[in-house]
Order: structure tokens, then C-alpha cells, then sequence
């Protein structure tokens, strides 16, 4: 019981980093059709980007405002991930829009590699680090000895998250933009005519999943307090997992995912080998393809006669 | 006393070696209903399709106005100067030749619907209204970053938007199923929701492509009522494509009949229908010629 819950508490913490990531595979295919394989690089620039910010700016302000300068970090990351979103939109993918379906699948995986090896060779290729955060743990209650604990970097992970899927909530459900979004996945040419602009709109979704991967690639570097130019390979692989798993294209569906496989890697290291979790992660993806291809929450394909 | 709001002129458009429209002419004039006719593939679609700026035309000049008709004499200056559009305070002139399809509609204020239904299936009906004031919904929101402030002009606009879409959903009796997915909504009101949904986006025309289409009998006598509503409250001008001939003769105001990208008839229902060119092109040739060419190979 007690290792359950401990387990519990921090599968969702993985769980729900993996679902940020999972939003901005999830929205771009649902809006371009397209499985943007860089994502999981941006991701990890993104981690980079906060790396760098949290150690210049603990520097100058001293690690007396840790939550000042946390949330400075976390913005500083957003912005700048969602202009290296939208440059790559531009130039890889944009320009590729009506080209053959494999065309900008090719150019995501290319510029995936260019990422990684770019953080590569200009930050080397050890892991970086930064000093623990927000290490003190409470101690919730205790069975033989054995603490289950909740860390506060785990509730600082769970707060951020929470608020900003809220956030992002309200603004696919409830603004123009939002329905900009909706109108753009259902049918691009109807939306053009009644007005929306739909590059714009595909910009904008670029913006918004390089910035909920720019949470995600903070909580990723406050989480584990380390982060190396290969690390956007397999949280990206895991949260690209998570979208299929929940049923690409549908939100909800995203973060249910992450958390799916966010608890699955944590109760499969804690019950069996920590040293296979990643082969039981993707054996879900196999299993969820053969037999529920659409996954939790996906729309069933709907050939357009 | 000719009063155009939209005048296409000279138009051509080709596909490779195949010419869908050849040098043509038409306009259509304000506050009237004009339909566009003529047999399968005689290019309505297409002159459609250039007007909405989908297709680029090959040849031509497709112009539209707004407000006050003295605007035309500039028509020549704004083609020889390269750019779009002149927009003054009592008039402004569109190239749409020249515009891209989103800008067709949000700055000239040209809707289109299309053969097939292309609602947006899966958002409410409510929705599929709102999407359609899209533009003025993202300047009122600060393109969306005052919007997620809750900067009260947003809230009012949206506030706006919906009364606009009730309005609508009233007039077309599907105030009741706002909230349903616009893909559950049964064909004929379907139908109507498409067009209410290009009125949201505040066109000065309205471009139908076969509103009729599948429609039984009695819709289609709710459609041509609906239309002449539209006409007479609102003072749409509305550009029809049609094959159904009741509805086409019932509430045109004006005729247009094209054959092969070329216009063969132009004028009032009633001169159009005994037209012997359009007899010709609906229905082959005429009597005699058959029996003359069944006389040439021996029958």
C-alpha cells in the first residue's frame, strides 16, 4: 500500500510532464496531419534554454527568490522555445504544405537531428546540471518505517502544470482562437473562407506547443536536475506514445496518455525492473495499435468521400 | 439602371491545355439575386472558385465595391497601380483576382458556400456561427492576449458575436439544437445552417453553389424564401449557382447562362427561358437538327 501510493505520487509527476509534451504532438497532427518528430528536441532545447536562464539569472538575483526566479526561468523558456517553434514551421514544414504526406515527416525528423546535434556540440555532450531545488520532502505518513513522501518540487511540478492546462484549456474551448483551431482541424479550406487566416492559426499552434514543451522541459530540468542533448529523444518518443495512447488529435486525450504512461514506467520500476520500463512503455504502443488503433479518446477515422 | 457591386470582366481561366472559362464577362448587381446557370461542367464552379480566390485566374480582372458606386471611375488607376484594394471613407474597390481566399472574405465581404456541405461537423452548431466572426472576435480580443486577460471588450464582443449567431439560429429555426454537433443536424437543415453561417461573416455578397441541392420540394420552397428574405432584410446581394429551375426562375432577378466557359444568355428569367441557345445547350440540339443529321446517315 504504502509503496502504491508512493509510486502514485510520483507517476503523476512524470506523468504529467510527458502529457505537456503529448499536447504539442496531439495538436499539430490534429491541425496539420502531420507527426512533428522534432518535438521532442524542442522539448529539450527548451530544458537547455531554462538550464541556461536558471544559472545566469541565480547568479544575479542569489538563491533567495528561488520562486521569483523560477518563474522569470519559466518564462524566459517559453518565449524563447516558441520562436524556435515558429522559425522551424516556417522553414521546415511550411514551405513543404501541399508537398507528398512524407515530405514535412522527413524535414521533422531532419530538423530533430539538427537540433540534437547543434546542443550537442555547443553546450558538449555531458549531462548538465543545475543544484537541487526545492529538495525538502513532507512527509505525508509512515508504515514500518518505509515514508511515503511528497516533495515540493513534485507540488511546484503539479501546480505549474495544473494551471497552465487550465489555462490552455480555456483557450482552445473558449476563444476565438481556440475555435480558429477546431475550425482549421476539420476543414482548412471552409475555415480560410470565413475568414481565419490559416497559417496564422498554424503558427499560433506551433507557439502554443512550443510553450506547454517549454513547461514541460523546466519541470524536466527542476525534476531530475540534469539534462544532456540525447534527453529529447526518449521523453519525446514516450510522450509521442502518450498521444497515441489517449487518441492522437484529442486533448484530454494527450494528458490521460501522459499520465497512462507516466504511471506505467514508475509501477513497472517499482514492482518489476526499472531496467525494462522502457520496453513496457512502447509495448503499450504496440499492443494500443493493434487493438484500439484510434487509442482512449481518438475520433475513428472517417474517410472523406 | 444598372447599379454593379461585382463586375468580372474579360475573365479566363485554363488548366494546362483545357479552357474552363473563356473571356468572360458578367456582373451582378447590387441588392439582386443573379443566377449563374448552364449545363454540367460549363465552368460555374470555376468562376466560383476565382471569385472566392481559390483559383488565380489566368486573364481578367474580377473587381467588387463597397458603399458608394462613384468608386468605379478609379477601377482603371487602383488595376494600373499593382495593389489590391482603395479603401476611402464612402467607398472602397477590390481586386479579388489579386487577394488571397481568407482576405476575399474578411476585407472584401464575399462568403461562399459550397456543392457539398462543408460545415464544421464536429463543433456545436452554435460554434459553426461563431467561427464565422472570427475576425472581428480576434481585434476585439487583442488577437487573443487581452482575451486571456479578460479585457471587458473582449467579453462584450463575444457576448455580441453570440446574440448575432442566436439571431440567426432563430431565424432558421435551430435555436433548439444550438448545442448539438452541427454533423447531427438532418440534410435540408444542414443546409440552411451554411448559409447562416456565411451571413455571420457580414458579406455585402453571397456566393451559393447549388443551395438546392438534394433538397425535396418543399425545402426547397423554405430555401427560395429564405433567399428572398435575405435579399429584401438585408439587402444581400447574392450570386447563385443552381440546376433547379423552379427555384432558379422563382427568385432571380437576373439570369446568367453559361456553356463550355462561355456566356450564351444574359438577362431577365423570363427572356432567358425561351432563349433558343439555351434551349440548345440544356437539351442537345434542336428537334430538327436531329432529324437532319438522322437524315444525312440514312435512318
Amino acid at each position: 500500500m504504502e509503496v502504491f501510493v508512493q509510486q502514485l505520487i510520483n507517476g503523476i509527476t512524470l506523468g504529467s510532464i510527458y502529457g505537456l509534451i503529448a499536447i504539442g504532438y496531439t495538436m499539430v497532427f490534429g491541425i496539420l496531419g502531420m507527426v512533428n518528430f522534432a518535438h521532442g528536441d524542442v522539448f529539450m532545447v527548451s530544458a537547455f534554454i531554462a538550464l541556461i536562464a536558471f544559472l545566469i539569472l541565480s547568479a544575479w538575483i542569489g538563491a533567495g527568490l528561488i520562486a521569483l526566479t523560477l518563474l522569470i526561468v519559466l518564462i524566459i523558456a517559453m518565449v524563447m522555445t516558441s520562436v524556435l517553434n515558429w522559425a522551424i514551421e516556417r522553414v521546415a514544414y511550411r514551405p513543404l504544405r501541399g508537398s507528398f504526406r512524407l515530405a514535412p515527416l522527413i524535414s521533422a525528423i531532419g530538423m530533430s537531428i539538427l537540433l540534437m546535434n547543434f546542443v550537442q556540440v555547443a553546450q558538449g555532450p555531458r549531462n548538465k546540471a543545475i543544484p537541487p531545488l526545492f529538495a525538502d520532502v513532507i512527509v505525508l505518513f509512515t508504515v514500518d518505517g518505509y515514508d511515503v513522501t511528497v516533495s515540493y518540487k513534485q507540488i511546484v511540478i503539479w501546480l505549474v502544470t495544473g494551471v497552465l492546462l487550465l489555462a490552455f484549456w480555456y483557450l482552445v474551448s473558449k476563444t476565438a482562437l481556440g475555435r480558429a483551431q477546431r475550425a482549421c482541424e476539420q476543414d482548412q479550406r471552409m475555415a480560410a473562407l470565413v475568414g481565419v487566416n490559416v497559417d496564422r492559426t498554424i503558427s499560433i499552434t506551433f507557439i502554443i506547443a512550443a510553450a506547454l514543451a517549454a513547461v514541460a522541459g523546466t519541470m524536466y530540468l527542476i525534476h531530475y536536475g540534469v539534462v544532456s542533448f540525447a534527453d529529447g529523444f526518449t521523453p519525446g518518443v514516450k510522450a509521442f506514445t502518450a498521444a497515441v495512447l489517449g487518441g492522437i488529435g484529442s486533448l484530454p486525450g494527450a494528458v490521460i496518455g501522459g499520465l497512462a504512461i507516466g504511471l506505467i514506467e514508475t509501477f513497472w520500476s517499482a514492482y518489476f525492473s526499472s531496467d525494462y520500463k522502457d520496453v513496457a512503455a512502447f509495448s503499450i504502443l504496440v499492443v494500443v495499435m493493434i487493438f484500439l488503433p484510434q487509442g482512449l479518446l481518438g475520433r475513428p477515422e472517417v474517410e472523406k468521400v | 439602371m444598372s447599379d454593379p457591386l461585382l463586375r468580372v470582366e474579360h475573365l479566363t481561366m485554363r488548366f494546362g491545355g483545357l479552357v474552363a472559362i473563356n473571356d468572360l464577362s458578367i456582373t451582378a448587381e447590387r441588392g439582386h439575386i443573379t443566377a449563374l446557370i448552364g449545363p454540367n461542367g460549363a465552368g460555374k464552379t470555376t468562376v466560383f472558385n476565382c471569385i472566392t480566390g481559390f483559383y488565380k485566374p489566368t486573364e481578367g480582372r474580377i473587381a467588387l465595391r463597397h458603399g458608394d458606386a462613384a468608386i468605379w471611375n478609379e477601377l482603371d488607376a487602383l488595376t494600373g497601380e499593382g495593389r489590391r484594394s482603395r479603401v476611402r471613407r464612402d467607398g472602397a474597390l477590390f481586386l479579388l483576382e489579386r487577394m488571397p481566399d481568407f482576405e476575399v472574405v474578411r476585407k472584401a465581404r464575399v462568403a461562399r458556400t459550397f456543392q457539398n456541405i462543408r460545415l464544421f461537423p464536429g463543433m456545436t452548431v452554435l460554434e459553426n456561427l461563431l467561427v464565422a466572426q472570427h475576425t472581428p472576435l480576434m481585434r476585439a480580443s487583442g488577437w487573443t492576449v487581452l482575451g486571456l486577460f479578460g479585457v471587458p471588450s473582449y467579453g462584450k464582443a463575444e457576448r455580441a458575436a453570440i446574440e448575432k449567431a442566436r439571431a440567426w439560429l432563430d431565424r432558421i429555426g435551430l435555436i433548439d439544437r444550438a448545442d448539438d454537433p452541427a454533423g447531427d443536424l438532418p440534410y435540408g437543415a444542414q443546409r440552411e445552417l451554411e448559409i447562416a453561417r456565411a451571413m455571420c461573416t457580414d458579406p455585402v455578397l453571397l456566393c451559393l453553389d447549388e443551395p438546392a441541392a438534394g433538397l425535396n420540394p418543399s425545402e426547397s420552397a423554405k430555401l427560395a424564401r429564405f433567399l428572398r428574405m435575405l435579399r429584401n432584410e438585408h439587402a444581400t446581394s447574392i450570386l447563385l449557382i443552381e440546376h433547379d429551375m423552379s427555384v432558379v426562375m422563382e427568385i432571380s432577378d437576373h439570369v446568367i447562362v453559361l456553356d463550355h466557359g462561355v456566356k450564351i444568355a444574359d438577362g431577365p428569367p423570363d427572356a432567358v427561358r425561351n432563349d433558343q441557345k439555351v434551349i440548345a445547350a440544356y437539351l442537345g440540339v434542336e428537334d430538327d437538327e436531329v432529324s437532319k443529321v438522322e437524315a444525312e446517315v440514312g435512318l
